[in-house]
């Protein structure tokens, strides 16, 4: 297939889902209150977009500080657990430990400490993607071929000068791989802990039109959620493809 | 041969672990190359023969014995070096002219004056090598556009653009078909005898080694030590006719028979 095939028929797929939702809501006579149509949800979110606004907002944003937080304390853990054999293999048990506690369990803790609000959402949206990065960088720093390490060991290039050189460029596509999964994670954090503890943001906002019974509002908010990670991912993955095109050998790099 | 010894080797031996399970890689092992010489070291696999690079370039310390260079104790005074694997390892975000520049960023004085040169002097220095090369018109590829030849060209350049006072080639051509190997030893021979600089060649082609080298030493299998150093006489520029000389098939002959038929050889293991 060519790409342009390619992108029509995604685009066809796309379309034919909602098509379908739509005829089997209508010709099973399913209730408003369980699944509503797709035109009923974009007639609720155009209904509701005033109010919805603020809320999407306050997702928008600590998401987005969250995620700025883990990608810094992500990268720098990562390039310093990459670039030195001890901190790695000292570190890795206690990082895989971390890891493998779901961090939706942390934002009771965060909320006992800050107070329901921005703060535990940031805070969970910076914990549940500092991972990914972690172990992506430094994957990709300790993976330098051993005879590049060995040319330029001979050249006397210090420890910073290998890492500048080839270490940070060679994990860049780990990097770039990492923040897309990262940036999708950021958003399920911030929004439960929107749905645990605030009284803003999209995740609160669901919680409160579920309660009552506004359904479609409910689905306007996924929706929502949805087009803004689409958003984030979209612009990380151009990021990816300009930054790191020599990976996946494009010719116009 | 000419001058005294640039880069000595005196009793120098490498043991590898500690206690009961040490092994030895390398017995005391003495060796000495004269400025501007080109010496080859063959051998079966798993020898040590790229264990003597590494000790010196100093990637690895001996754990017994001296080694000198230019008359002084190695780690004394700063030794530039370049060096060159099987692989390429080339920059793959980097075009040609970057990779072969390289060096230049790293190695001093032309640290000190990269960001002024790079687009220069610098320039023109790394553009005249791949002149040399034949990879001029590849300068702005990128390095996996190049064929596994041309990588190695590359390679050689890298290796050679800061002007190393030594040339440690660890079997830069042996990932390589016969036709571009041969069109590499060539070019390899000019590049020598243009520059002069001291090389020493680690391979396991004995072809290769008497085509280039003008002393082959041979080593003995793990632990291994130096059993022959003999010179090799052919007139240069060598062409690549001389491999099918009498004379010539004779020298590989016999540095087969020595690495063949060494008493403690098994077979040839994995290094």
């Amino acid at each position: 297939m060519t790409p342009r095939t390619q992108k029509i028929a995604s685009a066809t797929l796309i379309v034919s889902v909602f098509v379908f939702w739509e005829i089997f809501c209508v010709l099973a006579g399913i209730s408003e209150l369980i699944l509503p149509r797709p035109s009923r949800i974009i007639e609720a979110f155009l209904q509701y977009a005033l109010a919805i606004a603020p809320h999407a907002w306050q997702t928008l944003y600590t998401t987005l500080v969250g995620f700025l937080f883990g990608v810094l304390i992500g990268l720098s853990l990562g390039v310093l657990i990459g670039s030195s054999k001890l901190c790695y293999d000292t570190a890795y048990p206690l990082l895989v430990g971390i890891s493998s506690i779901p961090k939706v369990a942390v934002v009771p803790i965060f909320v006992l400490w800050f107070g329901a609000g921005t703060v535990p959402a940031i805070l969970t949206a910076m914990i549940i993607c500092i991972f990914p990065i972690v172990v992506n960088v430094s994957t990709g720093i300790a993976t330098v071929e051993p005879e590049l390490e060995d040319v330029m060991k001979s050249l006397k290039a210090n420890k910073l000068e290998i890492l500048w050189n080839v270490g940070l460029p060679r994990s860049l596509p780990y990097f770039f791989a990492a923040l897309k999964v990262s940036i999708t994670l950021s958003f399920v954090g911030s929004v439960i802990a929107e749905t645990v503890a605030s009284n803003k943001g999209v995740g609160n906002m669901m919680l409160i039109a579920s309660s009552q019974f506004n359904v479609p509002l409910v689905f306007s908010g996924l929706i929502v959620l949805a087009v803004m990670g689409i958003s984030l991912y979209a612009i990380f993955a151009l990021l990816e493809g300009r930054m790191t095109g020599w990976a996946t050998r494009k010719n116009n790099v | 041969m000419t001058g005294e010894d640039f880069v000595k080797l005196e009793g120098v031996g490498v043991t590898y672990g500690s206690g009961g399970s040490k092994t030895k890689a390398l017995c005391p092992t003495d060796l000495s190359i004269a400025k501007g010489d080109f010496v080859a070291l063959v051998g079966p696999s798993g020898c040590g023969k790229s264990t003597i690079l590494k000790l010196v370039s100093e990637l690895l310390k001996p754990s017994e014995g001296n080694i000198f260079f230019g008359g002084r104790e190695l780690g004394a005074k700063p030794v530039r070096v370049g060096m060159a694997f099987q692989s390429a390892s080339l920059l793959q975000w980097m075009s040609v002219r970057d990779n072969v520049m390289l060096p230049l960023k790293i190695v001093p004085p032309f640290k000190a004056d990269f960001r002024n040169k790079r687009n220069g002097e610098f320039k023109d220095r790394v553009d005249a090598l791949l002149e040399q090369v034949g990879l001029i018109d590849f300068a702005d590829k990128s390095p996996w556009q190049l064929s596994g030849g041309m990588m190695q060209r590359a390679n050689l350049c890298r290796a050679l653009v800061h002007d190393p006072d030594l040339l440690l080639l660890d079997e830069p051509f042996g990932a390589l078909d016969q036709f571009t190997r041969e069109e590499l030893w060539q070019t390899m021979q000019d590049l020598w005898m243009n520059r002069k600089s001291t090389v020493l060649l680690v391979t396991h082609d004995l072809r290769e080694a008497t085509y280039l080298a003008n002393r082959v030493c041979v080593m003995s299998a793990r632990p291994g030590r130096i059993i022959d150093d003999r010179p090799v006489n052919f007139a240069r520029p060598r062409a690549i006719d001389v491999t099918f000389d009498p004379l010539f098939i004779q020298m590989v002959q016999a540095l087969r028979q020595l690495i063949v038929h060494t008493p403690t050889a098994p077979k040839a293991d994995a290094a």
